[in-house]
Order: structure tokens, then C-alpha cells, then sequence
């Protein structure tokens, strides 16, 4: 067992950005409005390019600093960018949506925090690399972002959601392995692109045909609402009603 | 034996000094938020010129005061006065810091709390039941997160009495541990919430719908208001120190001579000084939070000391 204080200031810097990107996703899992969540992914992007970046700078392992360029000229700038482009457009940066239990949703993350720990234990105890033990922050941050997709409606929110597990999962790469091939690492962050760019049609068509963002309508068979009025479940919306 | 009685009387003076400077902080404090704001900004000495007023002046009581009101002004000053005598100021390891650990402060600022909402409850008047309900309201809140970012350090230095929180500190020299980046946030949420600053009170109004801590004290006159008012200011300069010594603990005297307490006399005045200028700032940038706000923004502030506490056990050990 070595003592944090005797590991050098390098790797605890590693672990000091470890641990504010775990703070990124608690951020965005409390974040109820649209444009300062894009801002806040944009964030967890940064911090995750200055993480990458040293453990490439300690690890000597060069083929990181590409992805930590990568990371910044996709995570930081074009996929932020395209969003914020498409709450513009869309006319919902005002929006802000209420969230049922927002204490009660931390208070899970926290526990998805430890959960994560208990589970990459005997993980980091067969590691031998120096930043062994971040690997628990990133499970727990793929963990926060499927929690985030669980909890919010708006399909904005979904994708940031969807695009933080993927922050995750290349962090967990990054600090488990120094990083996967380069080859597989541009594939996914061209996919990553990809998905961004889909997800805007995506919207686009939603809000025309439902005039909200809001992933619960794509349940609703828009007709059966229409031909029976006040027939609904108990589920659906006020103005359904007689 | 000699060196014993060096180290009391300067615990004395240590104490000494930390009560007569409280009113100086919050008078900077003032000022620089004056200048911030460009007011005209009133001289650093007037906080002492207004205490003195207070002093001077009959108290008015209330017919139906009980016991409790007319106690609780000199409680609440010896809760501080307490507390101010266990935190290490100028220098670590005297005697008085054995006095009481963290755990035991976060207590005395909880018997402060509670005669402060008994004597709001005990006149009957409206203002104070309710500054005295919502004060409790916050308390719970805020204490839970006090004392888990407090847990963080303990759990750190492996102990909860300030001087060896310190000592261990000094000792470790910089090491960038999110742990205590996270309780310090966390610590500094609290400290805004406990001490009535902005956004969650604001000490310079008595507006009814928003005043929390004013409101308990509505009834106060005279020597009574001016110990209150002198405990407050005790309890800003507690929570300064705390937060200056204990993450940044450089400059503290280790030992008793005259050039290491000269530099840890600088040391400390320059870092409150540096954070009053930060709390001007955040007092100035933030808006007063509605009151069904301020449990959202406790709540965070618990959940940074948790994540304090959790990036300790998961990043740090091992």
C-alpha cells in the first residue's frame, strides 16, 4: 500500500481531475436547464482531455495526447457546439426541466459511487498502474450517465446522458489500459460524431410530430389518443380528460 | 514548567486577540464589499464605534421575558468565546487546542443555535417564531454536511482535534488531494449558510419575508444586541480561520518565539484578509436564494462533503 502523499504531484493531479469529472456528472445529473448542461458536458469533455493528457505526460504512452486532442476538438468543441446549435434552433434553451426528487437523485449517484468501488476492488487490486484507483470514478460516471438517461424525459438531456457513458467508458480505457488502439478510438469518436449529428434529426422530427422533446409521447399511439377521448390511463396527460 | 506557563499565556492572548480582531474582519469585510459596490465606504473602526454604542445603552426587555431571553446573549457569546479559545490562530499546539476537536465545536455552534431560537420563541412575538423555525430548518441541513466535510479531514489526518489536523497538514506539505478540494467547497457552502451571509440570509437587511437570523434577535437592545451582534461576528472569523488554517496552514507558528508568531500573526491576517475579498466577491456576484431554495443549496453542499469523503476512500487509499 502506498501513501497518496508518495506518489508524486503528477499522478495526483491525475486523480484530482479524476475526481472533478466524477464531479461533472453529479453537476449535470443536478443541472435541470438545457444550455448550462451542454455547458457542463462540455466541461466534464475538458477536464477529461487535461486527464488524458497527464496520464500520457506520466505514462509516456504518446498515442494519448492524440486522444486527448481528439477528446477536446470533439467533446469540447463540435458536439457542445452542435447541441447548442439545435437548443437554439429549437427555441428550448429557456427550457428547464423539473426533475421529481433532485436530492434523492444525487443521493443515488453517491451510491452508484460506492457501488462502482465495490465492484472495480479486486480490479484495482490485480492492477499495477499508477492510476489504478480512478478506474472506480469511471465506472461510476458510466454508472451517473445511465442514471441520467433514467431520470430525465427531455431527449436532450437523454443524449448528454448517452454521450457522458461514453465519456466514461474512455476514461475507464484511458486509466485501466493507457488507452485502447488508436484505431478503435477514432472509430468511436467518429460514431460518437455520427450519433450527435442523427440525434439532431432526430429531434427535429420529434418536434415536429409531437411539438415537444419530451421521450414519454413516443409511447402514445397519437390516433388512439385523438378517436378516445377520456378513455386513457391513469398515466396521461391533464388535458385528455373530459 | 516555564514553557508551560509561556504556552498558557499565550493561549490567553491567542484568544484575546481572536475575540478583539472578530470585529475588525467584519468590518473589512464591509468595507471592501462598499468599495466593491462604489458606496462610501465607512471606516474599518466604525464595527468597534457601533459595539461600543451598544454597550453604552440601557437594554429594553420585554414584560414577558423568561430567563431564557436574558441568558441567552451571554450563552451565545461563551459558546463563541469557547470555541475562538480551542482554534489555532497564530499558532498550533497550545494548550487550549486540547480543549475541544472539531466534533466539539460543531457542537458549540449548535448550543449557540438553540438558545438563539429559544429567546426568538421565548418574546412570542411573529418575527421570531418564525426566524427561530427557519433557522432550525437551515441547522439541520447544514449540519450534517459540516460534519461530514469535517469526517473527511479526521479521516485524513487520522485525528479530529485541529493541531494534529494541522500538524499532519504542515507535515504532508502540498499534495492535491480532491478529497479536501471537495470538503473545502462543501465546508465554504455551510460556512455561507451558517454565518447568514448571501445568498441564503442577508446580514445587512431586516426585510420580514427573508431575514432568518435577524429575525430571532428583533427583540434585542443594548449590551444584549451588542454581544449577539459581537458572537456573529466571533462566529465569521471562526469559520474563516477554519478554512484558512486547516487547508492552508502554512505560516502557523510551530513554535512559541517571537519571529515564528510575528510570521504567523502576518500569515494569518494576509490569508483573512484574501478571503474576505473572496466572500465580497461572492456576495456580490450571487443573489439572496429564495428560502424553498436554500434546502437545494444545502443539499449540494452535503453532497460535496460526501463526495469529500467518498473520493477519500476510493482515490486515496490503497
Amino acid at each position: 500500500m502506498t501513501q497518496f502523499a508518495q506518489i508524486g504531484v503528477f499522478n495526483q493531479a491525475i486523480v484530482l481531475f479524476a475526481a472533478l469529472v466524477l464531479f461533472t456528472s453529479f453537476i449535470m445529473l443536478a443541472q435541470t436547464r438545457m444550455l448550462p448542461l451542454i455547458f457542463s458536458f462540455a466541461w466534464q469533455g475538458a477536464l477529461l482531455a487535461v486527464a488524458t493528457a497527464l496520464v500520457a505526460f506520466v505514462s509516456g504512452h504518446s498515442h494519448l495526447y492524440v486522444s486527448a486532442l481528439m477528446t477536446v476538438a470533439l467533446k469540447v468543441v463540435a458536439i457542445p457546439w452542435l447541441l447548442y446549435r439545435l437548443t437554439l434552433q429549437l427555441k428550448i434553451q429557456f427550457d428547464a426541466e423539473p426533475v421529481r426528487h433532485p436530492s434523492l437523485l444525487l443521493l443515488g449517484g453517491a451510491g452508484l459511487v460506492i457501488f462502482s468501488y465495490s465492484v472495480a476492488l479486486p480490479v484495482v487490486h490485480r492492477s499495477g498502474l499508477a492510476t489504478r484507483n480512478t478506474i472506480a470514478v469511471s465506472v461510476a460516471v458510466i454508472l451517473i450517465g445511465m442514471l441520467l438517461m433514467i431520470a430525465r424525459k427531455k431527449a436532450l438531456a437523454q443524449v448528454i446522458g448517452f454521450m457522458s457513458i461514453e465519456n466514461g467508458l474512455f476514461f475507464s480505457a484511458v486509466v485501466s489500459t493507457y488507452g485502447m488502439p488508436l484505431v478503435v478510438e477514432l472509430g468511436v469518436a467518429f460514431d460518437v460524431l455520427v450519433a450527435a449529428i442523427l440525434f439532431g434529426v432526430f429531434f427535429l422530427h420529434m418536434r415536429e410530430s409531437f411539438d415537444s422533446l419530451d421521450v414519454d409521447r413516443l409511447t402514445r399511439l397519437s390516433e388512439a389518443r385523438d378517436s378516445l377521448p377520456g378513455h386513457g390511463e391513469a398515466g396521461e396527460a391533464p388535458e385528455s380528460h373530459p | 514548567m516555564d514553557h508551560y506557563l509561556t504556552a498558557w499565556l499565550l493561549a490567553a492572548a491567542q484568544t484575546a486577540l481572536f475575540v478583539a480582531a472578530a470585529p475588525l474582519l467584519a468590518g473589512w469585510v464591509k468595507r471592501v464589499k462598499c468599495h466593491m459596490q462604489n458606496r462610501a465606504a465607512p471606516p474599518v473602526a466604525q464595527v468597534y464605534r457601533d459595539l461600543a454604542k451598544l454597550f453604552r445603552k440601557q437594554p429594553v426587555i420585554a414584560e414577558n421575558a423568561s430567563w431564557v431571553f436574558r441568558a441567552t446573549p451571554y450563552i451565545v457569546f461563551g459558546a463563541m468565546l469557547l470555541s475562538a479559545a480551542a482554534i489555532p490562530l497564530v499558532a498550533v499546539d497550545l494548550p487550549t487546542g486540547a480543549i475541544a476537536d472539531v466534533i466539539v465545536l460543531v457542537g458549540f455552534a449548535a448550543l449557540a443555535r438553540f438558545f438563539t431560537a429559544l429567546a426568538g420563541l421565548d418574546i412570542g412575538t411573529a418575527f421570531g417564531g418564525m426566524g427561530s423555525s427557519r433557522e432550525m430548518t437551515v441547522a439541520a441541513l447544514a449540519e450534517p454536511a459540516m460534519l461530514m466535510a469535517v469526517f473527511t479531514l479526521s479521516m485524513t489526518a487520522n485525528s479530529t482535534n485541529l493541531s494534529a489536523v494541522i500538524n499532519f497538514n504542515l507535515d504532508a506539505g502540498l499534495v492535491l488531494r480532491p478529497s479536501f478540494l471537495f470538503a473545502l467547497s462543501g465546508f465554504a457552502m455551510v460556512a455561507v449558510a451558517e454565518t447568514g451571509r448571501i445568498p441564503v440570509d442577508n446580514p445587512a437587511t431586516h426585510l420580514e419575508l427573508t431575514m432568518i437570523h435577524e429575525a430571532m434577535i428583533l427583540e434585542y437592545s443594548g449590551r444584549h444586541l451588542g454581544l449577539i451582534e459581537w458572537a456573529n461576528q466571533i462566529k465569521l472569523m471562526i469559520y474563516a480561520v477554519l478554512m484558512a488554517n486547516v487547508f492552508w496552514p502554512w505560516g502557523i507558528a510551530r513554535e512559541f518565539t517571537a519571529p515564528a508568531l510575528a510570521l504567523g500573526a502576518v500569515a494569518i491576517a494576509a490569508k483573512l484578509a484574501l478571503l474576505a475579498v473572496a466572500l465580497v466577491v461572492w456576495e456580490t456576484v450571487m443573489a439572496k436564494m429564495r428560502l424553498f431554495r436554500v434546502p437545494q443549496f444545502l443539499g449540494f453542499a452535503l453532497l460535496l462533503s460526501l463526495l469529500g469523503m467518498l473520493t477519500h476512500v476510493v482515490l486515496e487509499t490503497g
